[in-house]
């Protein structure tokens, strides 16, 4: 996942890019398996890596690419991305030691592999969660329509 | 030797997948048959499309390479093998050669799950149909790739077309697996399973294939599974991406001698991989037909001498034609070879007679007729149909199934909790 995510960002050309990010995914789906979910891991695949990048590699192959590989890359910034960095750094490590406290029924440590993955996905997002589900939903919803607002051609 | 026997014999008789009982050595054997089977079954499907187009189409096909044809696939791959490997001067070199092999890997990787019976899976995850459908996803990125990485105008619109209908038509493939997975929780617990071999299971358990459930709602959940993997595999009548005549072969325009044929390789493959998914979730996966409707000893004796006698029919067949062969010195070997070939599946049928050896192929032998079964019908849709026109198919994915599948959805959903809809209305 390191490997493919360095690559995500040293890469001149896009294609490339955006195959290293399915890598990274791909890694990021086999994290979940190792944490006993593995229906999580297989909705990973399908949406991100065989939809949402389906999607990210038409834009880039319906883009003209050979103007911005010419063009020069600069990092000039790199005092400010050095500092944001280390920031959200220490936050992760300081999350990670002292978090346990932070959320409620300590639900940073890890789930046993009893319970079957899927069924305790299902339970959790129609009961304790169902509220937090049919916003997410409406989000999605009013995403599609302006979509389907901004390309369409006339009514 | 007489150790070695045993370990085999006990291990045939275990009852969990090789890879629930995390035993490494039968997994690598059992990969092995499956890739073999799934090689052998593309080769056959060769000779049997073109065999079965032509007769569909009142010619006789190859007739020369073997006897009626029949070693046309190996001569077919002999060309392929020695064809001059081409790759376009400004095509990028690295997603040229990864593109066949994603696409490859991922119609390979999905026949890790498809149950041939109760324990003949290579292994069974519990999430079983969602790995079939996120691997079989994969494949739409080999595609985009292959027609990027090609550098010219043809490949790339139909990539971009082909990987357009092939991620709508997931959208309803996905809508019709999930009304055929709630179908399993009508059992006593209420809960349902993805694993493929549970979705067996639980047609076994409530005596009936899921097509027949709540007429016609498995019906057309079927149906809607049917036009989506036809078009999901790019085959006819949705094959606009890749026909001859309208963009030069597609996405693998640029592709010549072996990397075309893992691309041919891997089509097929993934023809085989949704019928397998289609049999399993409608069609009873394993089970022999009526499985409670004739139940007893008696009919299961009965349906148990049908692999031997298709066998012996097949053989039959090939011998019939011998006699029908041209008795010129030229067409000897011809005639030779093909009784030959009858007298191999002769035996074949012969073997599977014994009670040891059918009482164990049972399984196998159903699932592989019913997939075959769903061979013949993609080769009769490529030969009887028309091609959609590209806007015609978007429509059809989009405008048809999509609202069809959600219909059968709610429907289902609705038919199948309603004793607790009852309960919930008249005894509140």
């Amino acid at each position: 996942m390191l490997i493919g995510g360095i690559l995500v960002i040293t890469r001149k050309n896009p294609v490339h890019s955006a195959l290293a990010l399915i890598v990274a995914l791909l890694a990021q789906a086999s994290i979940y398996l190792m944490l006993y979910a593995p229906f999580v891991a297989g909705v990973q695949i399908i949406l991100y890596a065989g939809g949402i990048m389906v999607l990210f590699l038409f834009v880039i192959m319906l883009v003209n690419v050979e103007r911005s590989m010419k063009e020069r890359q600069f990092n000039s910034q790199w005092v400010v991305g050095i500092i944001a960095a280390t920031a959200l750094g220490g936050l992760f490590i300081a999350v990670y030691t002292k978090g346990n406290n932070i959320f409620p029924n300590h639900a940073l440590r890890m789930t046993t592999g009893e319970a079957p993955n899927t069924q305790g996905v299902a339970i959790m997002l129609y009961g304790q969660y169902m509220f937090a589900f049919e916003i997410a939903s409406l989000l999605l919803l009013v995403a599609i329509i302006g979509a389907v607002v901004m390309a369409k051609k006339r009514i | 030797m007489h150790e070695i026997i045993q370990y085999i014999s006990s291990y045939l008789t275990s009852d969990k997948t090789p890879g629930a009982a995390g035993n490494m050595f039968w997994v690598l054997v059992y990969i092995m048959l499956v890739f073999a089977g799934l090689s052998v079954a593309v080769i056959a499907m060769n000779w049997l499309e073109r065999k079965i187009l032509a007769h569909m189409q009142v010619r006789l096909g190859p007739m020369r390479v073997g006897p009626h044809g029949l070693l046309q696939p190996i001569a077919d791959a002999i060309k392929l093998l020695l064809k001059e490997d081409i790759v376009p001067s400004e095509a990028d070199g690295f997603v040229f050669w990864m593109a066949p092999l994603i696409v490859v890997l991922a119609a390979f990787t999905v026949f890790v799950v498809v149950p041939f019976g109760p324990t003949h899976a290579i292994t069974d995850m519990n999430i079983g149909i969602l790995f079939m459908l996120g691997v079989s996803s994969l494949s739409v990125l080999g595609i985009v790739m292959a027609g990027w990485a090609s550098n010219s105008h043809y490949p790339l619109m139909g990539a971009l077309r082909s990987s357009a209908q092939m991620v709508s038509y997931e959208i309803a493939m996905g809508l019709a697996v999930v009304s055929a997975v709630m179908m399993t929780s009508l059992n006593a617990s209420g809960t349902g399973t993805l694993s493929m071999i549970g979705i067996v299971q639980a047609q076994q358990a409530q005596g009936m294939w899921f097509i027949f459930k709540f007429f016609p709602l498995g019906l057309i959940a079927f149906f809607i599974f049917a036009v989506a993997m036809v078009a999901e595999t790019n085959r006819a009548p949705f094959d606009l991406a890749e026909a001859e005549s309208e963009l030069t072969a597609g996405f693998h325009t640029e592709y010549s001698g072996f990397r075309w044929s893992l691309f041919f390789l891997a089509e097929y493959s993934a023809m085989i991989a949704v019928s397998s998914i289609a049999v399993t979730l409608w069609l009873g996966g394993w089970l022999r037909p009526f499985p409670n409707f004739l139940n007893g000893a008696p009919w299961d004796q009965a349906f148990c001498f049908i692999p031997g006698i298709t066998f012996l029919f097949l053989a039959a067949m090939c011998f019939y034609n011998t006699m029908r062969m041209p008795k010129h010195p030229l067409f000897r070997v011809q005639t030779i070879g093909l009784a030959g070939f009858g007298v191999v599946l002769g035996l074949i049928g012969l073997v599977l007679f014994v009670p040891a050896v059918s009482v164990r192929v049972q399984d196998i032998f159903w699932f592989s007729t019913k997939v075959a079964g769903f061979m013949y019908v993609y080769i009769w849709f490529r030969g009887t149909f028309p091609r959609y026109r590209f806007d015609q198919l978007m429509q059809l994915g989009w405008k048809v199934l999509l609202p069809m599948g959600l219909g059968v959805l709610i429907l289902t959903a609705t038919v199948g909790l309603w004793p607790l809809i009852q309960q919930t209305i008249w005894h509140p």
